[in-house]
């Protein structure tokens, strides 16, 4: 057996003076299916884990002026939510697409991007929802536009004494459509080899706003601005968001490698093609409104 | 190291446990309560052969402490026969040829009475996608559907 110590705190204050008293040796725990599988895997813990099942408050879906989702909401409340799949449907599409539904049962939103894989399935969404991290330490909230919050595989902005509290996404978003298709082998129970989300907004068949949201194609999660910028002002035509595809898997938006999963070039192919087909599947969206 | 004290409704019997911080759950059932029937498969959390109903949703037990349980249901295969009757979804298994080596049979029943607990009439689509979380080696996962349907029309649902 791997030993560590455990606490379960009440209260975001005592979190935090949690994460003061043990410092690098703390790691939070939220769901645990990062965290727990990690352990069991390097056979290495740290001293202790501090629990945050019991902020019981930090699990809600809400709208008001804008979208406001608790780090600790799970994959499953998520897929289940009307709100979450007519207006945020990348992100319905990501959560409804992690792991099985007993990992969705408890994993939590906030790990899936505190844990900062290359491959987080809402990272895509969140990237084209343009949400803001909210983090909280002892001295206050501070947000982070999720664009900014990868710094690395698995490395983020977030400071050891801070918590993930709050997605906040912005009202304007409930007029976009959107989509993310995770690539992959299996259906079920599987890491992506790609992911590719997409929103857009329309005026009639002009594309008036996008944005473009890769993961496991390049050390983070990244936007393709360079894509989204060509689509902006143009009609919604296959050709328009064929070459959209063709910028997005160019090395100007992304710079995937070859891995196990897939090869670099096979990476950039399936780029190419889905962004196309999200950016046709966001825009039915706003149709079927 | 601090220990925890844990009160569970344990198969229908409330137990109090004193575990270490980093016991997980399927450690708990197996090592210290002689419940065996959760398989330690993968301990990593993708096989599900450690499958157990928490709170009724089927859980992976080798991924969850149980310091973390406290006040919590839990339900092991051990719980499902009525004596020596089998429960229906247990007889349907066995009628439909569904078990092969066994092992991972312990947590598609669990995963199966999941969901016919909240859905007593599951379309195939739904079994599919209900079991899709746990592994078989053996048989291919048809016959594991076949049981499951079967059952769905004997299992008296839950109000
Ligand atoms: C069988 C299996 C299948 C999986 N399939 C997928 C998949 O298909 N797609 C996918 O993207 N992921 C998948 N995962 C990975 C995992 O389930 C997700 O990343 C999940 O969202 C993590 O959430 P959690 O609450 O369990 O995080 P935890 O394991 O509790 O935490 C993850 C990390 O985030 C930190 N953390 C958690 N919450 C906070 C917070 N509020 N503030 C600050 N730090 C925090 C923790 O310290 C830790 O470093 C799978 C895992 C398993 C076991
Ligand atoms: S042993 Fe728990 S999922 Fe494999
Ligand atoms: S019967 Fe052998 S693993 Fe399923």
């Amino acid at each position: 057996m791997i030993d560590y110590d455990y606490k379960k705190p009440e209260s975001l204050e005592e979190v935090f003076s949690l994460l003061k008293e043990y410092g690098p040796k703390a790691t939070l725990i939220a769901g645990g299916t990062d965290v727990m599988v990690n352990i069991r895997n390097t056979k290495k813990a740290p001293e202790v884990l501090i629990s945050l099942r019991g902020l019981k408050d930090l699990r809600y879906i809400k709208k008001n002026k804008g979208y406001h989702i608790g780090a600790l909401t799970t994959h499953r409340m998520l897929e289940l939510s009307e709100l979450v799949k007519t207006e945020l449907s990348a992100l319905y599409d990501g959560a409804s697409r992690i792991g099985s539904v007993q990992v969705r049962n408890v994993a939590t939103i906030g790990g899936n991007i505190c844990n900062a894989a290359p491959s987080a399935d809402t990272a895509g969404p969140l990237l084209v929802l343009d949400a803001q991290v909210v983090l909280e330490g002892p001295k206050g909230r501070r947000n982070v536009p999720i664009a900014e919050f990868f710094t690395g595989t698995y490395k983020t902005v977030r400071k050891q004494g801070e918590v993930l509290v709050e997605f906040q996404i912005p009202a304007e978003m409930g007029h976009f459509g959107s989509a993310y298709w995770k690539h992959s082998r299996r259906k079920a129970m599987n890491l992506p080899i790609l992911g590719i989300a997409v929103s857009l907004k329309l005026d009639d068949e002009t594309i008036t706003d996008a944005r473009i949201g890769l993961t496991v194609a390049a050390p983070t999660p990244v936007r393709a601005y360079k894509a989204e910028e060509f689509l902006k002002g143009k009609q919604l035509t296959g050709d328009v968001l064929k070459e959209a595809g063709k910028i997005a898997a160019s090395p100007e938006c992304c710079s995937p490698r070859d891995s196990i999963r897939g090869e670099a070039w096979y990476r950039r192919e399936i780029i190419e093609v889905y962004v196309a087909r999200m950016a046709m599947l966001a825009a039915e969206k706003i149709k079927n409104r | 190291m601090e220990r925890f004290k844990v009160k569970l409704q344990l198969n229908g019997e409330a137990v109090e446990l004193d575990v270490n911080p980093s016991e997980t759950l399927l450690e708990t059932l197996r090592d210290r309560l002689e419940l065996t029937g959760a398989k330690d498969g993968c301990g990593l959390g993708a096989c599900g052969s450690c499958t157990v109903l928490l709170n009724g949703l089927p859980t992976r037990s080798c991924i969850v402490l149980t310091a973390e349980l406290d006040g919590s249901e839990v339900s092991t295969i051990e719980s499902l026969a009525d004596g020596t009757k089998p429960a229906p979804v247990q007889e349907s298994f066995m009628e439909k040829g569904a078990v092969q080596c066994g092992f991972c049979t312990p947590g598609m029943i669990l995963t199966a009475k999941g969901l016919l607990d909240r859905n007593s009439r599951p379309t195939k689509e739904e079994i599919i996608r209900s079991i899709s979380s746990n592994l078989c080696r053996c048989t291919g996962y048809k016959k594991i559907v076949e049981a499951v349907e079967a059952a769905s029309s004997t299992e008296t649902p839950k109000t």
